[in-house]
This record gives C-alpha cells, sequence and structure tokens, in this order.
C-alpha cells in the first residue's frame, strides 16, 4: 500500500444522509472475481440513464469533478452491506477521501485498508463546507492525515479523529496483514489453550 | 470482588490473541463462512503473497448469492456468475476448505445453514464477508461481517485487528400480540433508532419477549442488527438455545456435549454489568411493521401513514424523506394498507427457515395468491427446502399459485436473476429496501412473512390480523 500524503483537491458534494453500499456500488456489478474496473460502476443507478447514458443533473457527471479527490456526503455515509467494493469503486474513479459527519462501521473498516480516508468532521464543520461550495464549487480543501486536518477554503482548519494504529498504518504504507502476521508466536500460543 | 461483565465482553475477552498500546485487538475467528461474491479477491491476495490459509479446517464455504433458484439440472445462465461459482469451487478444492456446492444437499444460504450444521455454537467468533453475519449472534456468538481484506486476514492468520465496539441493550419486555412476529420486533427497533442508530455498537437483545423467541426468531432479530448500524447482535444462551443445538452435525456430542452445554449456560450478562446505551421496547405494543422507504428504519405500524417530510424540522431529515418518498411512489399521509402490489417475496436470511415457510403456508392454505401478482418462495437452505416438501407445504404454495424455488439470496439481493422490474412494488421479507436492491427501480415494503403471505392472497398490502381467526 502506498503511503499517504497530504493532498488539495476541490469537493465533489454528494449531500444525501445514509448513503447505503447499493448505491455505492450496486450488488448486480459483484459478480467479478477481481477488483478492476469498480470505479466506472461507481453509484451506478445515481449516475447512468437506462441506456447507459450519464444522467447530467448527477454531480460525478459534471466535468468539474472529474478530477476530485474528496467526496462531501451526507451523515452514515457507507452503511448496509460489508462489501468492500463500495471502497474499491470509490478509489477506482478517484477519491481519496470522504468526508462526513459519520460513517458506518464496516465501511470505515475497509476504506482505511484501501488508502480511501474516511474524514469524520462536526456538523458545523459540514455545514461551513457546503456553504463554501454552494460559493464556489471551484473552492479548493487541503487533507492532511498527519496534522489530522482539514483546511477550509478560507484558511480555517477543522480537525479530525483517527485511531492511531489506522493513521501509523495509512502514513506508512504499513499493510494490516504484514502486521498480523508478526504475532504468528502468540497465535499458536492462544490456539494451544482455546477451546 | 470480580468486575461483572456483558455477554459480549466475555466472548470478546476469551478470543484476545494480544493487544499491543495504541493498536487494535487480535481476535481469534472460530468460525469463518465464506460465499461467491466476497471471497475470490481475498485469494488472489493469498497467492500473491504465496500464504496459506492456515486453518482450514475453521473456514466453511457455500454459494449462495449469485446462484440461480431454478432447478439446480440447469445450467446458470449468466457467465459472470457461473465464473464466480467455479473460482469458489477451485479455490477450496486448492486450499482444502470444505464446501457445500451446488449438488451438496446442505448447501444454503450460508447464515441459515451455519446454525442447522451445528457449526454456530454459544460463545464462539464468527465472521463472514457479509453483514447478515450478525444472524449467528442469535446462539450467543459473536458473530460480525467483514470486508474481502479481512476475509484474507482470517484465511491468513484465523485473527482480525478490531477495535473493541460498545455495547448496547435492547430490552424486550411482554410477549406479542397474534400476527406480531419477531421481524415486527427488528422493524420496530429500527423505526425508533434508525440506520446509524447502533453504530459502533453490538446490541445485546434481552427481556422476557426475546426469551420466548424459538431460536430461529432469535436469529431473525439478529439478522438486522446491521441494519441499525451496529455490526453484531447477540441473545444468552439458553434451554432453548441447548434444544435447538443437541444432535446437529457439528454440535458436540457426548462428555464434549455435557461440557459445552455448562460452559454455554454461563455465557449471560452478569448482574450489576453495565451497557454503554439501552433501549426499551413494550412488545405487547407492537402492530405488525412495515416500511415506506428506502433504508430499513423508515417503518411504521402497518396501520400508519406514510409522515410528511415537513413536519421534520433537520433539513436534511426532510430532504432524506422527501428522496425516499419520491422513489417509493409515495405521498405524505398516505396509509399503505390497500396499496396493490406486484411481488410478494418470501425468503432471505432474516426469513427463510421451516417456521418462516410454516408461517407463510398456514395463511395461504386453501387460499390462492391474487391475479397479477408473483409470488416467490425460495427456502433459505436445501434442508428447509426438504423439510418444508416433507410437510407438504410446497404444495400448498404451489396450489395457490406461488412460484416455489431452490435455495438461495434470491430476490432479497437480486444478482442471480430473481428480482423486480423498474417501478414494481414488492412486499418482501428481505432485510433491505435500498434503491434498487432487489432490482433496478425496483421498490420494496419490507415486512414479516406472515403480512407477505396476507398480501399475496389479496393483492394489496394487507394487515394480517385481518385473516387470522383467533
Amino acid at each position: 500500500m502506498s503511503q499517504y500524503s497530504a493532498f488539495q483537491s476541490i469537493v465533489a458534494p454528494l449531500l444525501v444522509n445514509d448513503i447505503d453500499t447499493d448505491q455505492i456500488i450496486p450488488a448486480r456489478f459483484l459478480k467479478a472475481t477481481d477488483k478492476k474496473g469498480m470505479g466506472d460502476h461507481l453509484f451506478a443507478d445515481w449516475r447512468y440513464q437506462p441506456d447507459g447514458s450519464p444522467k447530467p443533473e448527477f454531480v460525478l457527471n459534471n466535468a468539474l469533478y472529474r478530477q476530485a479527490r474528496i467526496l462531501l456526503a451526507g451523515e452514515n455515509f457507507g452503511c448496509g452491506s460489508s462489501r468492500e467494493h463500495a471502497p474499491w469503486a470509490l478509489c477506482g474513479f478517484g477519491f481519496r477521501a470522504v468526508i462526513s459527519t459519520s460513517f458506518a462501521d464496516i465501511f470505515k473498516s475497509n476504506a482505511l485498508k484501501n488508502g480511501l480516508l474516511p474524514v469524520e468532521v462536526s456538523a458545523d464543520a459540514h455545514w461551513k463546507l457546503v456553504r463554501f461550495l454552494e460559493a464556489d464549487a471551484n473552492a479548493q480543501v487541503i487533507v492532511d492525515l498527519e496534522s489530522q486536518t482539514v483546511t477550509l477554503p478560507d484558511g480555517s482548519r477543522e480537525s479530525f479523529p483517527i485511531d492511531s494504529f489506522s493513521k501509523y498504518c495509512l502514513l506508512n504504507g504499513v499493510d494490516e496483514l504484514g502486521y498480523l502476521m508478526r504475532f504468528e508466536g502468540a497465535i499458536r500460543d492462544f490456539e494451544s489453550t482455546h477451546s | 470482588m470480580i468486575q461483572p461483565k456483558t455477554l459480549f465482553e466475555k466472548v470478546w475477552e476469551s478470543h484476545l490473541v494480544a493487544q499491543e498500546p495504541g493498536s487494535p485487538a487480535i481476535l481469534y475467528v472460530d468460525l469463518h463462512l465464506i460465499h461467491e461474491v466476497t471471497s475470490p479477491q481475498a485469494f488472489t491476495g493469498l497467492r500473491q503473497r504465496r500464504l496459506n490459509v492456515r486453518r482450514p479446517g475453521k473456514t466453511v464455504a457455500t454459494m449462495d448469492h449469485s446462484i440461480p433458484t431454478h432447478h439446480p439440472s440447469l445450467p446458470i445462465a449468466d457467465p459472470l456468475a457461473a465464473k464466480q461459482i467455479r473460482q469458489l469451487e477451485a479455490n477450496a478444492r486448492e486450499f482444502g476448505i470444505r464446501l457445500y456446492g451446488m449438488e451438496s444437499p446442505n448447501r444454503g444460504i450460508v447464515h441459515v445453514i451455519g446454525p442447522e450444521l451445528g457449526l454456530t455454537q454459544p460463545g464462539m467468533t464468527i465472521v463472514c464477508g457479509d453483514s447478515h453475519t450478525s444472524t449467528h449472534g442469535a446462539f450467543g456468538a459473536l458473530a460480525f461481517g467483514i470486508g474481502t481484506s479481512e476475509v484474507e486476514h482470517v484465511l491468513a492468520t484465523q485473527c482480525l485487528l478490531q477495535r473493541k465496539p460498545r455495547t448496547f441493550e435492547v430490552r424486550v419486555e411482554g410477549s406479542l400480540s397474534p400476527g406480531v412476529s419477531a421481524k415486527d420486533i427488528i422493524l420496530a427497533l429500527l423505526a425508533k433508532i434508525g440506520v446509524g442508530g447502533g453504530t459502533g455498537h453490538v446490541f445485546e437483545y434481552t427481556g422476557s419477549a426475546i426469551r420466548s423467541l424459538s431460536m430461529e426468531e432469535r436469529m431473525t432479530v439478529c439478522n438486522m442488527s446491521i441494519e441499525g448500524g451496529a455490526r453484531a447482535g447477540m441473545v444468552a444462551p439458553d434451554e432453548t438455545t441447548v434444544a435447538y443445538l443437541a444432535g446437529r452435525e457439528y454440535a458436540p456430542s457426548g462428555d464434549a456435549w455435557e461440557m459445552s452445554v455448562q460452559r454455554w449456560m454461563k455465557l449471560r450478562t452478569d448482574d450489576g454489568a453495565t451497557y454503554d446505551k439501552s433501549i426499551t421496547l413494550d412488545a405487547g405494543a407492537l402492530a405488525p411493521m412495515i416500511t415506506y422507504g428506502t433504508n430499513p428504519g423508515m417503518g411504521m405500524s402497518i396501520t400508519g401513514r406514510v409522515p410528511d417530510p415537513d413536519a421534520f424540522s433537520d433539513a436534511s431529515q426532510k430532504l432524506a424523506l422527501k428522496k425516499s418518498l419520491t422513489y417509493m411512489g409515495l405521498r405524505p399521509g398516505e396509509p399503505l394498507l390497500g396499496k396493490v402490489i406486484d411481488v410478494v417475496f418470501i425468503g432471505s436470511c432474516t426469513n427463510s427457515r421451516i417456521s418462516d415457510l410454516r408461517q407463510a403456508a398456514a395463511l395461504l392454505k386453501g387460499r390462492t395468491v391474487a391475479s397479477g401478482v408473483r409470488v416467490l418462495v425460495v427456502p433459505g437452505s436445501q434442508e428447509v427446502k426438504r423439510q418444508a416438501e416433507s410437510e407438504g407445504l410446497h404444495r400448498i404454495f404451489k396450489e395457490a399459485g406461488a412460484d416455489w424455488r431452490e435455495a438461495g439470496c434470491s430476490m432479497c439481493i437480486a444478482m442471480n436473476g430473481d428480482q423486480l422490474e423498474p417501478g414494481q412494488y414488492a412486499v418482501s421479507t428481505s432485510n433491505r429496501n435500498f434503491e434498487g436492491r432487489q432490482g433496478k427501480g425496483g421498490r420494496t415494503f419490507l415486512t414479516s412473512p406472515l403480512t407477505a403471505a396476507a398480501t399475496a392472497i389479496t393483492g394489496r398490502i394487507t394487515d394480517v390480523r385481518t385473516l387470522i381467526t383467533h
């Protein structure tokens, strides 16, 4: 996994609460046996007409957001199924962070394993960012994991929480399985007494 | 004095392998269930790292999501689904994992066959790349859904890195009225706390109403814990649990059985232990429930009226409800009773067990499905199917005009060709009414099997209490 460095980007707003993983990537795209191409199906039913042409009113079909690396979503983002295809699809599109006031547990865990940062901000900060984007769709936001801050277009900084282990893994490109495998001895000891 | 502990804490602590300061716990996994949809990329990861499956005997595989529910002798029409199924067969063979394959008499939805085979046992940690793994918590196991990276972690190490969740007691007291069932308990909870109300928590269901539920009913309740945001939901084991497990293929036997039962009966929350959150529901006050919106938290009593977005002060809630009602084609203030529907689906890991089918069949017996309504009855496993057929339930369904199928997830997730057409309305015993969940553009009302069967008969959303004789 590559190291997660600070970056600056415009923000694609998708201000819907409780966006479930069936919307992020509908189940019919889960028949793949690899991770490739998921970005094309991101938000498929919101993004495309039945004939496959883009729905012009959907935010990600606005040419401006083709380069967006940050998605701004409503509360409880990623609820529903455990499909890791959801972060694969978001990453496949090019997103590196999702900003929301809350995330569903399994989605958050999956996102962190794929270099997609769930940025949990206060309702006030969320509202502030929405207003900035309403005023200027090109407004830039900086996400800095090291300092755990989001810098809003006016230069004000909002902090976000992340557990120290996930932060360490993301910043250093450390893979969780590699960490787990270091405990082979402890696992063996555990197995010898666990019924 | 020993610190009193919750059921969750007891199971968690007995599976802690190690924990470094500042890092998540390393939790040992007793049972790992895999299916065709969320496992292929995990096996690819293993091959890329040249790793083996550490404990092949602790992983069990089956295919359920993308398999057709027509007769197994017919070929799988969808080449992608066929490839995914072949991939699971190849992975199980290569890594020595037990597979309940297409031809197996024990094949079925992973959350139906685990308990049915006695693989699911109290006090275990159970995981699967599937959010409805919470089902197995009905046995007092700590069971939760994981992503595909974590499937790979478990295959390689039999462990997971986990942050300790908080606890949330859901106490349900009293007794259910006729026509009201376990599904209505969980839909009522979700309507109360919303789809994010349990985030970061593990539910423990307690109280007299939960105690009086059968194991299958407890599974229905635990199954939808994730719809409230809780990755797991648990019920402390009791005599009902023990009676269910006795004699099952993988349940302990002989002396080991006696010892296990003794151990299981201690798995309960100690007096004086505290939960981080709690809520109480009165089972006696519950009516049959139905969802009106596009998440399982948007539910109400079947006699209720669709809420008005303008009644909400919070702008984002107002917007969410408006969006849902537009998708559902419903007007604020409209009653759902009497609404004409196109499809009834009885199945899924929530409600496809033998007791669910018996309830539906008891209503359908001697009656017929309303004309123009498609009714699909999909047993949760081939074992459920055999049992139902031995009781003649399949004849009742067929004579009523319903379609009787082979086991699988079917129209709950619409990956296998069983799906709604755009705009169709379905009353479904499954667990998710998300946009497009049962087919692109399809519109879902979640209910109990009783309400679904009553609706099948009239062709309109029906209060089952009007059809049952006391």
